[in-house]
């Protein structure tokens, strides 16, 4: 589904954001990127949906070699993932339903499919009775539920998430994780970044820790059972 | 299409005052444009009813046939830079100096003769009045057997020229230094409107929109603030011109095709500067 091979990543101004990078993540996998704050891990999901280009190194999402894509089919490429962000980034001057709403409409979805689908995906997230809610009159728990259903609405193949939990407190996180577990269990794969060591050590899914821009460790493992017992 | 208006109209509606404060800066910045193509349009006015004065006039020798200065005009009349001929006889000259020159009076009614030589007065073309062109007719008239002398005051033509010059010079370089000052002021405003948007251009391009569905109602946001700024210019510059028109003297305002150019003029210029400032956000992004 993704894989990176050898990727290196620096700055114009001579900072080195990812060194040597080389990982394969298969099919409905759920993997943990970990790290301290600029390891590298917001760099490596920003590679995955063609915000930066490697300066060496392939990068192929769903067996597409992502320096062979035009800048004109990067749309097409960020429709078939789902990406949710620590701070949620929601329009604020529009409902939670018009939101999730809005990624239909700028892919060009028919007008007449949208509502069912959109109610489809807050009800998934248990958000059925806040449709009608602006961000700002909802808790951060369920904005980043409102996020996450927009990140799923166009069905990608991979959900990337970017400290999701890293604005919530412990319970409205272990309320987003379960909802990342259960999305990864209908078969969506989910790269999820976070520095939350609880986190990741309550379950068996698969960690690749990253220090400096590189890979220290990989815990290989392809457990998809979920929550370590 | 209906998604652009949508979400053109929503940007506006969100950002009212935003918005309104975009089309009348826009709005002020045309106004001081438009103040100057109003002074720019009443010159050229007053210098063409001047210009209208430019004359030639060829005095014939005495004694020359009706039938031959009745060919010859014809012959002038044919002249591409000619408007018109008439033919003044020795009579009708004095009848004139007579009812003009009341202070000699006396003079006139001692004649034992009529002094004055009978002529032909031309009138030009608009764009044949220039010193040039004049000194070109008059030459061919000195052609004319029958043609004794040929006066078309060149001093006063030639200061009429440099007079014009000056006009048009000036006129290009405040003109064009005040529409170059309105367009900066115009980008620097749609610009400022497109920043306050720049989260919402993040999250489309995240949510996989295409360029062109991001440019889209920017676009037409900035067209429409362009216009709006062009239509409240219009009306500004009408107050001023009725406030000189009522109090100082007559003026002329805008014909409808320059009201409308001056109004596309505001929607390009804020199309354009939606099309840059969302340009350079798309590639930063």
């Amino acid at each position: 589904m993704i894989q990176f091979r050898k990727v290196f990543k620096a700055y114009p101004k001579g900072s080195i954001a990812l060194k040597d990078v080389s990982f394969r993540m298969e099919k409905s996998e759920f993997l943990f990127l970990t790290g301290h704050s600029g390891a590298g891990k917001s760099t490596v999901l920003r590679l995955v949906y063609a915000d930066e280009s490697p300066s060496d190194g392939d990068v192929l999402v769903a067996g597409r070699l992502l320096s062979h894509l035009k800048h004109s089919e990067i749309p097409q490429l960020r429709r078939r993932l789902g990406i949710v962000f620590q701070d949620f980034r929601l329009l604020e001057d529009r409902t939670a339903e018009e939101n999730v709403a809005f990624a239909l409409e700028v892919t060009g979805t028919r007008p007449s499919i949208v509502a069912s689908k959109v109610m489809r995906v807050l009800t998934q997230v248990g958000l059925a009775a806040k449709t009608h809610l602006y961000p700002q009159e909802m808790s951060g728990g369920e904005q980043q539920r409102v996020a996450i259903a927009r990140a799923l609405v166009n069905d990608p193949v991979v959900l990337l998430a970017d400290e999701p939990t890293g604005n919530l407190d412990e319970r409205a996180t272990r309320g987003v994780f379960r909802l990342l577990r259960d999305i990864n269990a209908t078969g969506t794969a989910v790269v999820m970044a976070t520095h939350d060591l609880d986190l990741v050590r309550s379950t068996s899914y698969r960690t690749i820790e990253l220090r400096d821009g590189a890979v220290v460790h990989d815990s290989g493992a392809r457990d998809s059972l979920g929550e370590a017992s | 299409m209906r998604l652009t208006i949508r979400e053109t109209i929503l940007a506006i509606t969100r950002t009212p005052v935003l918005s309104a404060l975009a089309s009348i800066t826009i709005g002020f910045a045309l106004f001081v444009l438009g103040l100057f193509a109003l002074v720019a349009l009443n010159l050229r006015e007053a210098l063409t009813t001047i210009e209208e004065r430019v004359e030639i006039v060829a005095y014939l020798t005495r004694g020359t046939p009706i039938e031959v200065i009745t060919l010859a005009i014809g012959d002038i009349q044919a002249f591409p830079e000619v408007a018109s001929v008439r033919h003044v006889s020795a009579d009708e000259a004095l009848d004139r100096a007579r009812g003009q020159l009341t202070e000699f009076q006396g003079v006139f009614e001692d004649l034992a003769m009529n002094p004055l030589p009978a002529s032909l007065e031309l009138r030009l073309q608009p764009g044949s009045r220039d010193a040039g062109v004049v000194a070109i007719v008059a030459e061919r008239l000195e052609g004319f057997r029958f043609v004794e002398d040929v006066r078309f005051g060149r001093e006063w033509i030639e200061k009429l020229d440099d007079l014009r010059n000056i006009a048009a010079v000036v006129g290009l370089a405040i003109g064009g230094a005040f529409m170059a000052a309105a367009t900066i002021i115009i980008g620097t405003t749609v610009r400022m409107t497109v920043l306050a948007r720049a989260r919402e251009i993040q999250i489309m391009r995240l949510v996989g929109a295409t360029d062109g569905f991001v440019r889209r109602p920017f676009l037409l946001d900035g067209a429409i603030k362009g216009a709006l700024g062009g239509l409240f210019a219009l009306a500004l510059n009408y107050l001023a011109f009725l406030m000189v028109q009522n109090s100082l003297f007559e003026a002329r305002f805008f014909a409808m095709t320059h009201a409308s150019a001056f109004v596309l003029f505001g929607l390009g210029v804020g199309l354009a500067a939606s099309a840059l400032s969302v340009g350079r956000h798309l590639s930063k992004i």
